[in-house]
């Protein structure tokens, strides 16, 4: 057990992408309970610091796991494809239509009932597109073309949250 | 007499002698201190045998100050010397009070303090710092005569949603009062541990916390003790007091009346807060306060009184529908709304709270002393009293942290509702040739431009290697401890040097501030120095012996030879110059042992960590 193993090695769970969160949930919990700097209160500053160093390094591993699209990243990045979103942009056209579309049913909408069957429509591609990328890492074995969902599923997100935003808008 | 204990793996290495640690509820307008005694937390009576200490600071000429309830009923008669709520200046620079000419305070900006206000009073000016540590001391020495004995650390309560400047401010106040701060936590987080061990609950709970200048809301899951903090929202500037205000502006506005002299504007305030709890048991409270203008004479009722305050009910319930969406969960999924504060006695807020959340809300145990409570259980567990399968607290931040960029917008570094502790890496580059220094700002707030964000400090990197523009990597850690508290270090990541970096808070006060307010040591002014000096650096030294020795004992192999040698010499020192009546020689050969065996105590945690991890994995697997 090291600060440098992976998420999957210091949560001893397989690197795969299928999780089961309740198990993530009480490992998170477990592992707090052996490396909180709460447990080490009475034990001086160097005690604090190494605790602080493995509960920082414990939080960043459960943040990363329980979220499908940062685990997602995470697996394509061990198995040697990494996202590099900034530098990455390029979409197949069909894609970016449908971007180009969904921006512009955002803008024309008028009522909540409006954004909310649009929401509805970005979370059903947002399924669909992890399931996907679920198959590629899990059983096609294909991190390069996992990526590619890993990508479009960035700009999914990204979109979600104007979604997101519109509505709390709309609800105040 | 003190019980032998045995020590288990997590206890510390001394627990020959229980520690005595308290819990602080440093609240608007009372504050409270609590402890655990024979296994149940208890909030600690003065010599009157009151438990809550009005929070209120008179300074008087010469010297002298009146601390709680002879400071509370002075504020009439003196309100420029009498500081009450002083909670709502902490971190706070005189631009962020909302109307301060209602106050009768006189404000100042003291030079060289940060941005922080300062209170100008007969016995000078005072930071709200000071003002917050005379309540502390006061809270210190109480627990002091309850136990006859000095305290060894406490727990301070927060508001969740006190940013970090705020949450600076309190732990400088601590530092001021001598208290050895164990930890800061969150109220509501407080009020959860008081109620989930007192209940034995399960599942996700809302905690409302409505103080008397502060709200909070916090949704936080309990699962086998632990307590997990999901989301949390709030306003730090609305509680009690701004009902009281409310209350007090409706019945000048029906009189036609204005309060103009500071006299008049504490005792309307005073008559206003009296109105407010007389209403919570009547239904109609006859008003009746003579101004310069004339009298202000009215009967209000509880419907008055509801409707002059409706807006500030709704601003807590937009807050906890907030915290509802953060947390990604509906009213449904709520199994127990715990009240918590003096301010939820109000009927409108139960009400309100009632209808909202579809159920009744908890409130069994006194709402201004669960605080208190919660903290004495956490500080317990935390000076080692207790044994392994004690509480967990995983909180979170309650506001997302951010530095500046081009053109005054955010980069969002740490998000809101991220459990703490947390770090985030970020790297940046120089952008001239030779470039030695950078200089980042670091905001805290939810909104895209820093104008908008609140402003924590400037950190100034300097020591970078000077290199062609652009060719340095350097990599900006950004760390949020246990207590919420950010801290930044900096390294250059092509040759390893550490840059040195300089913080300027932005409403805080410096390290040297606070060496000053020390050194004027307005909180043991009547006690001998010298002497309490002295048995503090003896109480230190012996401290820091045992825990060498039993780490030795325990993990003497991890050392060398030579670095065991060099252990032994240091702890040789400390023995020699214990015996000596000399605090600062004491001090230094404790701090030169506690440097020297730093490397093997960290080497021992990470044994420690690693073995109980492994173990945890065997098992589970």
């Amino acid at each position: 057990m090291n600060l440098n193993d992976t998420d999957f090695e210091l949560f001893a769970v397989p690197a795969v992408f299928a999780q089961d969160r309740a198990v993530l949930d009480a490992r998170w919990k477990e592992l707090q309970r052996e490396a909180h700097p709460d447990r080490f209160a009475a034990q001086g500053g160097a005690a604090q610091r190494m605790a602080m160093q493995w509960s920082v390094r414990i939080n960043e591993a459960y943040r990363r796991l329980r979220d499908p699209l940062k685990r997602a990243a995470y697996l394509c990045e061990l198995r040697g494809a990494p996202i590099e979103a900034e530098s990455n942009t390029a979409m197949p056209t069909e894609f970016l239509m449908q971007q180009m579309e969904w921006r512009e049913a955002l803008d024309d909408a008028a009522s909540t009932a409006d954004i909310e069957r649009l929401q509805k429509d970005v979370d059903a591609a947002r399924a669909a597109a992890l399931q996907r990328c679920a198959a590629l890492l899990d059983e096609a074995g294909d991190a390069a073309a996992a990526a590619r969902e890993v990508r479009a599923l960035m700009f999914i997100a990204r979109f979600a949250e104007d979604v997101d935003a519109r509505l709390e808008q709309l609800g105040q | 007499m003190a019980l032998l204990q045995i020590s288990e793996p997590h206890q510390s290495p001394d627990p020959h002698q229980r520690r005595i640690a308290v819990g602080i509820d440093l609240g608007t307008t009372h504050s409270l201190v609590a402890a655990v005694r024979n296994g149940v937390a208890e909030c600690l009576p003065d010599e009157q045998g009151q438990v809550l200490l009005p929070s209120v600071v008179r300074y008087l000429s010469q010297q002298g100050r009146a601390i709680g309830a002879a400071a509370r009923d002075a504020q009439t008669q003196d309100p420029e010397n009498s500081i009450a709520s002083v909670k709502r200046f902490m971190g706070r620079g005189l631009a962020d009070i909302a109307q301060p000419e209602r106050l009768p305070y006189r404000f100042v900006t003291p030079e060289g303090q940060g941005g922080m206000l300062g209170i100008d009073t007969v016995a000078g000016v005072k930071s709200p710092v000071e003002v917050s540590a005379e309540i502390l001391a006061a809270l210190r020495q109480r627990a002091e005569d309850s136990f006859d004995s000095d305290i060894d650390g406490a727990v301070i309560t927060v508001p969740a949603y006190f940013d970090d400047a705020q949450r600076q401010a309190t732990k400088d106040a601590a530092r001021l009062a001598g208290i050895e701060l164990l930890r800061l936590i969150n109220e509501p987080t407080a009020a959860a541990i008081a109620y989930g061990l007192d209940n034995g609950s399960e599942g996700v709970y809302a905690v409302y916390d409505l103080g008397g200048g502060t709200f909070d809301i916090s949704i936080l899951r309990l699962t086998r003790g632990v307590f997990e903090v999901i989301a949390t929202g709030g306003d730090s500037a609305l509680g009690g007091d701004d009902y009281d205000t409310a209350l007090a502006d409706w019945l000048l506005a029906q009189a036609g009346r204005d309060a103009v002299s500071s006299s008049e504007k504490a005792a309307l305030r005073q008559a206003a807060r009296a109105c407010k709890e007389a209403l919570t048991t009547a239904d109609s409270v006859a008003f009746h306060l003579e101004l310069a203008t004339g009298p202000v004479q009215f009967d209000v009722t509880r419907a008055d009184f509801e409707t002059a305050t409706a807006a500030l009910t709704a601003r807590t319930l937009a807050a906890v529908r907030r915290a509802l969406r953060d947390a990604g969960l509906a009213r449904d999924d709520i199994q127990g709304v715990v009240l918590v504060g003096g301010s939820t006695r109000m009927p409108q807020i139960r009400s309100a709270v009632h209808e909202f959340f579809g159920r009744a809300p908890l409130t069994n145990l006194d709402p201004d002393q669960v605080v208190a409570l919660g903290a004495a259980i956490q500080a317990n567990q935390l000076a080692g009293n207790t044994g392994d399968d004690g509480l967990l607290l995983l909180d979170v931040i309650p506001l997302s942290l951010g530095i500046e960029t081009m053109g005054g917008l955010v980069e969002r570094i740490v998000s809101r509702n991220e459990t703490i502790p947390t770090a985030k890496a970020q790297d940046f580059t120089t952008y001239q040739d030779g470039q030695t220094a950078l200089a980042l700002h670091v905001v805290q707030g939810e909104r895209d431009l820093v104008a908008d964000c609140r402003s924590l400090a400037r950190f100034e990197l300097r020591g970078i290697p000077p290199m062609a523009a652009g060719a340095a990597r350097i990599r900006v850690t950004f760390t949020v401890d246990a207590d919420g508290l950010l801290s930044v270090s900096a390294r250059e990541q092509g040759s390893g040097v550490e840059a040195r970096i300089d913080v300027k808070p932005s409403y805080g006060l410096s390290d040297d501030d606070i060496a000053c307010m020390l050194r004027d040591s307005f909180s043991t002014a009547s006690q001998d120095m010298a002497a309490r000096a002295l048995v503090e650096a003896r109480v230190d030294a012996d401290r820091m012996l045992l825990a060498t020795r039993s780490a030795l004992a325990a993990d003497g192999d991890l050392l060398t030879v030579e670095s065991r040698a060099a252990v032994d010499r240091l702890m040789a020192a400390l023995e020699a110059s214990r015996g000596l009546d000399d605090a600062a020689t004491i001090e230094a050969a404790t701090q030169a042992l506690a440097k020297g065996t730093e490397a093997f105590a960290a080497e021992r945690m990470n044994r420690g960590i690693q073995r109980a991890l492994a173990g945890r994995n065997v098992q589970s697997v």
